[in-house]
Parts: structure tokens; sequence; C-alpha cells
């Protein structure tokens, strides 16, 4: 018997394999360093990305499967990296101060956060089911832990615990989903599930059901509607830098993968699918909007904006086109950047710990902080897509694919509920600039990491809104692997 | 150096950023430095540019500078770039070298404003739009400085914001300024619409090959155009702002409400030439609404006694000869007209400033005469520029006003020569009725202001000496009849289009003929003010009492004001009183509370249902399973 040992070319993955070693690397000097010295470790994690996103750019335009298929090596993948790396640094630049505040030996934070990194890029990359479930699980056990960092806070404790339970429970339907799919196709790569569509098992019910399953497991973890109650509580108890961290890399990788199954399988049956998410994207933007409103705590605000910002791409899942898939890539920087910031911005506010965050704080803060006002309105202005703000190409090119798809509705939908969505994002704004501070919270302490953070995030959200042209041409470049389309 | 000229308009740019940044905090002396030498630099560009201009090879002209594609989307593209062609180098030179010896004026007349720097940086940044507006070559960004010029009107006009009556003026302007806009962003529009390019060279190739003359479109295309131009250039119906404008600092009325700004339609006529020698219509509704401007503020003019306003209502009717002008086809006459006005016109204005200066704000001729021993300098360079604006030769007025009356006689009617004659005469004759009030005859001036009558310090009268000499002998670069040496005409020309009409050769002793009859009628009119305001000073009395009426009537400015405020002003705030109560507060505002309180109400509603309890969570996924099972099953 001969065993055949596929050819593999490890640069493939090399971004992975750099992030691994320097997880592993993290864990080790934490055993053996002394107390106190550890301040160096999210530079390190830092450099890390650095090469990670440099390796990743050096990929740039190969193209193909790897690893015996179980890897796509190609674009999209690649834009996906980028923003988990993005994302992931912009996490550590704000964290430093978040957890010295909390006097924590935390060193362990990084390499969760590392490790939750390769998760998300997994998810991103996967070409079969089971090692897409299997990133799914590296980021979500990493971030099960990374909520729950705070032992002592009963809160954060609890938001670990809910997510456990919640995510395990929806994990079940996943994987009972592809069980599913397995049955009616006999494999679990996509590539030969795609082929089976095609060759007409289309409307098999077990393959509709194991799709269906499909929606419910990824859709918890982009909090759409109705898998979404976990995410207030959990965004609310978790600590904030991994509030932060899960509102745009979870979304980003559950989203990476829901997209690339959805549009490289099942583009075939999309009479099957479009009119369900159809359903769920209008629910889950009208109920995040709706909701926010009432909210006076602005981590569940946030909570609630990011589940209304999750209805707004499942509308560019629906359209299915070329640009709905452009539009999804380019959204999920915007968002990346301008969530990322207001979260910074959220973090700065709360001084020491998180003893400040009502969104009543934040009044008269535009006297006293102009500069952390100004940006904190840039990112409000975003989220709420107003021009010149990336936010608003953003939600242009979604509801412009939804247009172009026939969903005529759908978008008028989107562009009412972003209606809506003005109101409390412009609270913020009209509370730091029409309003006296109520008291005296004390100094904001900028420190040069969050205050990077920030910036890069305002530049940013303002750059790509400004010239959308590169985003777009590279985003582009990414979503040709669906030819479906 | 050609190729630089986009350091034109940019130059007094930073003199706006520098004194308007920090204006209130460096001295003064540099504040004035700045503002003045960011104007002077531009000008000494010009005449680089201008020279080399001359110099090159017909086939290279006229030349455009393109910095970079400012919008581009779909078959639009607009461009900032600039048109250097002798109709631009002509406004460039004008606009720039007029700005610069205002600037220097306003140095001794604004000395003791609290609002220093915020003046220069205003005047700085007008004279950026201003400059922008006549070198720019294509319309969106000649709107640009059209609208940048706008803006700074408004903004000198109410300089002195904490007077009530100052800042209603410069609202005025500003509104009734819109009206005008209104029409020239509408002419843009079916200029892009028909033409698929705003590029002006675009536009009038394509104009001229493509389109008859009388074509319908090309007619509404140029009407829209003018509309722009009644409102910049204060003409009939449009011209109410102008005189009320002169509640701005003095240099503001002689620089952008005599020398500049005000001319901008008529230059942007003069620049459409080739569309308006296709629209013979348009034409004539220019020239008529000239002609009636030029002749109703003339008349205006007889009856008031403030010294600015009197000016004010001889621009509006100077400005109302250059479109009579440009209605007859006379496009460069009109042009020559412009330029000659912005000389003597601005040193009316600087000197009628020196006058107020000296006479501690007093701007009511009935409180001055016999100041001419008291302002020797201010005196002798006002009378030049009153003998130019009455045409006597051989003052820079005399050339182009001449020109404007003979052409239209010959290219235009009769009746445009009678009311332009008419003119001239009561211009003749208020502008000296303004001289022998203002400088001779008995002193009715206050003694507590006596005392303090001086002349100007010499940064202000430097500036009069140099805008006298231009209006002396600025009009020699247009001298009529005579073969080749009128050199203004023969420079302009390339960039001026012709109407299309029969050649008529009128003997050389007829022009002279209408040339001495025009310096007759501008002597009568000064022999009629003489003898009314210095030999029998009771004689203006005795006349007004003999037709009350008339005097009544053109005391009040024809009661042109009140007729829009009770036929349009009003109604349009009655019209918006009641959109405002009725529609808007209780209609639409009511529509959004509602929704939103809905939403609201929805909102508190809903998030009950976040209870906490992680069962309950569990359920809803649950819940979602079956709402998806039961999907695919349904169906």
């Amino acid at each position: 018997m001969t065993i055949s040992i596929p050819s593999i070319t490890l640069s493939n993955i090399g971004p992975l394999l750099t992030l691994t070693v320097a997880g592993l690397l993290l864990l080790l000097m934490d055993a053996l360093t002394p107390k106190g010295k550890k301040g160096y470790f999210p530079y390190l994690s830092l450099i890390a990305l650095v090469i990670a996103a440099v390796q990743t750019t050096m990929l740039w335009n190969r193209s193909g499967t790897d690893f015996a298929r179980m890897i796509y090596v190609d674009n999209f993948a690649f834009f996906f990296y980028l923003i988990f790396l993005l994302a992931t640094g912009l996490t550590i630049l704000i964290s430093i101060k978040y957890l010295e505040d909390y006097h924590r030996n935390l060193e362990e934070y990084y390499t969760l956060l590392i490790f939750a990194t390769i998760g998300m890029m997994l998810m991103a990359a996967g070409g079969h089911l089971i090692l897409i479930f299997l990133g799914l699980e590296i980021l979500s056990i990493a971030i099960y832990i990374l909520a729950g960092l705070f032992r002592e806070d009963v809160k954060s404790n609890e938001a670990a615990l809910k997510y456990l339970i919640l995510g395990a429970f929806s994990s079940a339907f996943l994987l009972f989903g592809m069980a599913m799919l397995y049955g009616a196709t006999g494999s679990l790569f996509l590539d030969d599930l795609a082929q089976a569509i095609k060759a007409g098992v289309g409307t098999n019910p077990l393959l509709l059901f194991g799709m269906g399953l499909l929606i419910v497991g990824f859709g918890f973890k982009v909090s759409s509607v109705p898998f979404h109650m976990w995410t207030p509580d959990v965004y609310e108890g978790a600590p904030t830098s991994v509030t932060a961290f899960m509102s745009v890399g979870t979304k980003a990788a559950a989203f990476a993968a829901l997209v690339r199954i959805f549009f490289l399988v099942f583009p075939e049956i999309k009479m099957e699918w479009n009119m369900l998410l159809w359903g769920l994207a209008v629910a889950t933007m009208t109920l995040g909007n709706v909701v926010a409103i009432a909210q006076t705590n602005i981590k569940r605000m946030l909570a609630y904006s990011s589940i209304a910002h999750a209805g707004y791409l499942l509308v560019a899942l629906v359209a299915a086109n070329q640009l709905g898939a452009i539009s999804f890539l380019y959204y999920l920087v915007a968002y990346t950047l301008m969530n990322l910031g207001a979260f910074a911005i959220v973090i700065l506010v709360a001084r020491k710990k998180d003893d400040y965050i009502n969104i009543y704080d934040y009044c008269g803060l535009g006297f006293q902080y102009p500069a952390l006002a100004a940006a904190m309105s840039v990112f409000m202005f975003a989220l709420a897509g107003i021009p010149p703000t990336a936010g608003f190409v953003g939600k242009f090119y979604v509801f412009s694919a939804a247009v172009e798809a026939g969903y005529i509705w759908l978008a008028i939908i989107g562009v009412m509920n972003s209606l809506i969505s003005v109101f409390y994002y412009l609270r913020i704004t009209v509370l730091m600039y029409m309003r006296p501070a109520e008291a005296d919270l004390g100094p904001v302490t900028m420190t040069p990491a969050i205050s990077s953070a920030v910036l890069v995030t305002a530049a940013g959200v303002l750059a790509i809104g400004v010239f959308p042209g590169p985003l777009y041409e590279l985003a582009l470049n990414s979503v040709k692997i669906f030819v479906g389309l | 150096m050609i190729e630089y000229v986009w350091l034109v308009p940019l130059v007094p740019i930073l003199g706006f950023l520098f004194n308007g940044l920090l204006g209130k905090r460096v001295p003064k002396w540099l504040v004035s430095l700045v503002g003045c030498s960011v104007i002077g630099i531009p000008f000494l560009i010009v005449i680089l540019i201008f020279r080399e201009y001359l110099q090159l090879p017909a086939d290279a002209k006229p030349v455009e500078v393109v910095v970079y594609n400012w919008i581009s989307s779909g078959n639009f593209n607009a461009l900032a770039a600039f048109l250097v062609d002798p109709l631009s180098l002509i406004m460039m030179l004008v606009v720039s070298g007029v700005s610069f010896i205002i600037h220097i004026y306003s140095v001794g007349y604004m000395h003791d404003d609290e609002g220093y720097p915020r003046y220069f940086s205003y005047l700085n940044l007008f004279v950026f739009a201003m400059l922008v507006l006549v070198s720019a070559n294509n319309f969106l960004l000649m709107f640009v400085g059209w609208e940048g010029v706008g803006l700074c009107s408004y903004l000198l006009i109410g300089f002195w914001y904490e007077k009530q009556s100052a800042s209603d003026a410069g609202k005025k302007a500003f509104v009734v300024n819109r009206i005008g806009d209104f029409g020239f962003l509408l002419g843009i529009f079916l200029i892009f619409w028909t033409f698929n390019t705003i590029n002006f060279r675009e536009v009038f190739s394509i104009a001229g090959t493509n389109f008859e003359v009388g074509s319908l479109v090309i007619t509404a295309i140029t009407l829209l155009l003018f509309v722009g131009a009644t409102g910049k250039s204060a003409q009939l119906p449009l011209y109410v702002w102008l005189p009320d404008a002169m509640e701005g600092p003095t240099p503001v009325s002689a620089l952008i409400h005599a020398a500049t700004m005000v001319t901008a339609g008529v230059y942007m006529v003069a620049r459409c030439s080739a569309l308006y020698v296709l629209a013979p219509v348009s034409l004539t509704v220019v020239a008529i609404v000239g002609a009636a401007t030029a002749i109703l503020s003339a008349s205006i003019g007889l009856a008031q006694n403030d010294i600015k306003r009197v000016l004010a209502y001889s621009t509006v009717s100077q400005l109302g000869y250059m479109f009579l002008a440009c209605g007859v086809g006379a496009f460069v006459a009109g042009i020559f007209h412009l330029m000659t006005h912005a000389f003597f016109k601005a040193l009316l204005f600087l000197g009628s400033g020196s006058v107020i200066h000296a006479m501690s704000g007093e701007q009511d001729m009935r409180h001055m005469g016999d100041l001419k021993k008291h302002l020797p300098i201010t005196y002798w360079t006002f009378i030049m520029a009153t003998l130019a604006i009455a045409g006597i030769f051989p003052f820079a007025g005399f050339f182009s006003k001449d020109e404007i009356l003979y052409k239209s006689l010959v290219d235009g009617h009769i009746l445009y020569w009678l009311i332009a004659a008419a003119a001239a005469f009561m211009t003749a004759f208020y502008m000296f009725r303004l001289i022998f009030m203002t400088f001779h005859g008995e002193s009715r001036v206050d003694h507590e202001v006596l005392h303090h009558v001086h002349e100007s310090p010499p940064v202000m009268t430097l500036p009069l000496i140099a805008l006298a000499v231009l209006s002396t002998i600025g009009g020699f670069v247009g001298i009529p009849i005579i073969e080749g040496a009128n050199v203004f005409h023969d420079f302009l020309a390339p960039a001026i289009a012709h109407v299309h009409r029969p050649e008529i050769h009128y003997p050389i002793s007829f022009e002279v003929s209408m040339m001495v009859v025009s310096v007759i009628i501008a002597l009568l009119g000064i022999n009629t003010a003489y003898r009314m305001y210095i030999k029998r000073p009771e004689l203006p009395q005795i006349v007004t009492e003999k037709i009350p009426l008339l005097y009544d009537l053109i005391y009040h400015k024809y009661y042109v004001d009140e007729l829009y405020a009770a036929t349009v002003v009003n109604p349009i705030k009655v019209g918006s009183d009641f959109l405002w109560k009725g529609v808007d507060e209780q209609v639409v505002d009511g529509a959004v509370n509602g929704s939103a309180g809905v939403i609201e109400w929805l909102s508190y509603h809903i998030r009950k249902l976040e209870t906490g309890y992680v069962q309950n969570y569990a359920l809803a996924i649950l819940i979602g399973v079956f709402i998806i099972a039961g999907y695919y099953l349904g169906r």
C-alpha cells in the first residue's frame, strides 16, 4: 500500500505559522519572565502581527488550494487576514493601558488574542467545513477566556459563562448542519459541495436543512436576530478591549466563512436562501437600531449598534452579486476602523477601569478634550453613515448592491434604519458639544499607544471615505474567486 | 512665467490665511505688510506674464494652464485650470493693480479700526476670488470665484456688523445676488447639457460650428447667464443692493462695488461673446437693460445728498453703459470702459473716503462745502476723476464713453444713443454737483468738525495720485479713428467674437463730429451744475418746488425698494410664515416626532425581551431554528 504524501507549500500558511510561533513563544516567555518585566509583550505581539501582515502582502495574488485542498490560498482569504491583523493590532494598542489600570498580570491576554487571530484566519481560508469549524472553535475558546478575564468581576464572569453556554449550544447546530450537508453530498470539501449542488442535489431537504443550520451557527457568531440575545450582556460584561475585539474580529471571521460558503457553494440555489436572509437582515437591522435608542450604557449601545451593522452586512449577502461581495469587504474594513476607534474612545473616557461608561459621562467632552471629542464625532458620523466617512461609502456600496440585485425594498428599509441610527449616534455628539459636563470626572490619560490607535482609525475612516477607490479595487481583486455571482 | 499663472490667485489666499489665523497675534505693521504684498506680488507676476504673452507666437495663444483635475464624474470634467488670453490678462491686470492701490490706501483708512486684521483677511480673500473669476478656463471654476466675491462682498458690506444698517445691507446684497446666481447656475447647467463640456473654448467653438444664429437654446443660455450678470453687476431689476452696499468701509466700496466685483457681469458677458453673438434677442435684452439702468440710476443720482450714494448710483449707471456696449456688440468698448471706469471710479470713492475721513465720518454733502483749500490733493485728484467720468477730452473716460456712444448709434439704434446721451448729461451734472457741493461754495461744515479737517496722510494720498494718473492717461491705449492707434482694441480682438452684420463705413468726419457732440453734452451738464450750485445757489430749491412730484419720485429712488418690499419680499415672508408655522411645525414636525415617538415606544418595549436569563436566549435560538425549519418545510 502506498501512502501518498500531498505536496505542501509552507509559505502558503506563512502568516498562520508566524502567529502560532509567536503565540507559543509568548506563553513560554510568560512562564520564564519575572513579574513586572512583561511590559514589552504587547509590542512583541505587534511585531508578530506586522510580520504576518507583510507575509500576507507577499502572498497576494497567489491562488489555488493547499494542504490537500483544506486551505484556500486566494486573495479573499488574504484580504480577511489583513482585516484580522488590523483588528488585532488595534485591539492590542487600546488594551495596554486598560489592562494596566486593572493591575493584573495578564500576559496570557496577548497570547489568547493571537490564537484567536489564527482561528479567524482558518475560518477565512478553510476549504473544508471541519477546518472552518476548528477555526471557529479556536477563536471561540480564546474569546470565552478573554471575556472572563477579570475573574473577580461578577459581570465578566457572567459574560464568559453566557457566551460559553450559548456558544456551545449554537456550535451544536452548526455541526449538525455540517453533518446534514455531508449526508446530502458525501463530502465536506467546499469544492465538492459546490460540484454536487451544480450536479443537482439542490432541493434535497437534507441539504436545505443543513444550510439552514449553518445560518443558525454563523448567525449566532455575527449576532443576527434572533440569535443575537447574548450580545448586549456579553459585550457589557466583558472587558472593554475584549468587547472591541469581539465586535469586529469575531463578526468579520464568521462573515468571512459565511460569505465564502454561500457565494462559493450555494449561489446556484440562491432562490432557496435569499428570502430567508432577507428576513434576517431586516429583523437584525431593525431590532439593533430600534433597541439601541433605549440604551444609556455606551457598551450596550455599541452592542446593539454592532447587531445593526450585522444586518447591513447581511443585506450585502442577500444581494449576492459582485458589488455585494465587494461592498462586504469594504464595509468590514470600514466597520473595523470605526468601531475599534469608538471603543478606544470608550476606554479613554471611562478613565480608570470601567468607571464612566454611561452616555451622559460624555457631556461637555467637546470642551474639555476637543481632539478626543472630534475623533469620537468622526466615528459616530461614520457609524451613522454620513459622508465623507468610510461608513457612508460602505452603506452606499451595500445598498447599491441590493438595488442592483433588485431588492429595492431591502435597500429602502436599510436606509430607513440608517436614519433611526442617526439618533443614537448623534446623541453622543450632541452630548459632547451641547451639554455642559455634569460633574468633574477627572483627567483622561492618553498614552502613545491608544492615541495612535485613535489617530489611525480616525484618519483611516476619513481616508477611505474620501478616497474609496484603492480599497474598492483591492476588494474587487479579492472577490473574483466567486465566479458564480 | 505663464505656467505659473496659478500663483496669481494663490498668493492672495496665503495672505487671507495668514491674516485670518494669525492677524490678531502679530503686530499691525506685519498685517499691513503681508496684506499688501500678497496683492503686489501677483500684480508683478501678471505684468511678467503679460510681457511674455506679447512675445508668444500667434499659434501658441491663448494658453491654458491645468493645475489639477478637480472634479471628474462620468463625462463631466471640471479642471482647476486657468486661461491666459487677452481678456483674462486685461482683467487680471486691472484687478490686481487696482486692488494693490486700494490695499495701500486701506492701511491709512482703516488704521484705527479694531478689526484691522479681519479687514485685510477678507480683502485678500476677495482678491483671490476675483482673480479666480477672471482667470478660470471653465464655467464652474468661474462660478467658484463668482460665489467667492459674493461672499466677500457680503462680509465686507457688513464689516461693521454691530451696526444694524450695515448687517442689513450685507444681507440684502447677499440675497439679491443669490437670485442672480441662481440664473447663472441654471445657465451653466444648460451649457453642460447642451455642449457636454464647461470649458470656455470648447463651448465657444462648438457653439460657433454647430449652432445657427438665433438658436433657441443659446438664447436661453445667454439670457440665464445675463440674469446672473444683473445680480452681480447691479442692473435692472436687481440693482437695489448696490446703493445700500455703501454701508461698508469706503475702500471696499472702491474696490468691490466700483472697480472690480460689480464688473464681473460685464466680463462674463464679454467672455461669452461667442454665445451672445448667436443670440440677437439676448443682445437686445442686454442693451435695453443696460440703457434703462444707465438712465434710471443716473436720474436717481441727481437728487442724492450722501456723497457715497451719488457715486453708487453713478456706478450702477456706468455699468449700464458697459452692458449697453455689450448689447450692441461692442464688447471691446464695454471692457474698455470697464477698465477706465475702474480707474476713475476707484479714485472717486477713495477721494470721497478721504473727504469722509477728514470730516470725521460725515457723508452728507449738505454739511460740506469749501473743502478745496483744506484738502488740496484730494480735490485735484477728484477733479481729474470727475472730468474723466464726465467724458471730457483727453481724460480716460472720454475715449471709452465716446466709443460706447458712437457704437450705440451706428451699431444699435438712435434711441440707445439718445438715452445714453441723456445719461451722460446727467452724469456730468450730478458729478459736478457733487464737486461744487463738497469742495466749493460756502462752508456748511460744523465748527466742531472744521477744526479737525485735514488732508489725509501720504499712504492715502499717494494711491489717489496714482489713480489720478491712470484716470488721465489711461484712455490713450484706445485712441479711435487713427489706424493702429487703438492698441487696446487690437490686443483684445482675438478673445472677442463679432456680431455678424454688414460692415458700414462711416466717414471719419461723422465720427469726429459725434465726439464733439458728446463733449458738448458733458460741458452742458457741467454748466448746468455750475449755474445751479455756484452762481445761483437758490436755484435747486426753486426747481424742486416747481416739480415736487417728480423730485419726490427721484429723491425716493422711484420707490423701487418699497415696490419690491410690497410685491416680492412681503408675499414671500407671509408665505414662508405659513410654511413654517402651518406646514413645517404642524405637518412635517408632527410626522417626524410622531414616528420618532413610535420608534421610542418600540425601543423601550423590545428591550424588555432582553431578560438576562440564558435559558430565554437559548429559547430564542431554538425558535430561530424552528422558523428556518418551518420555512423550508412550508415551501
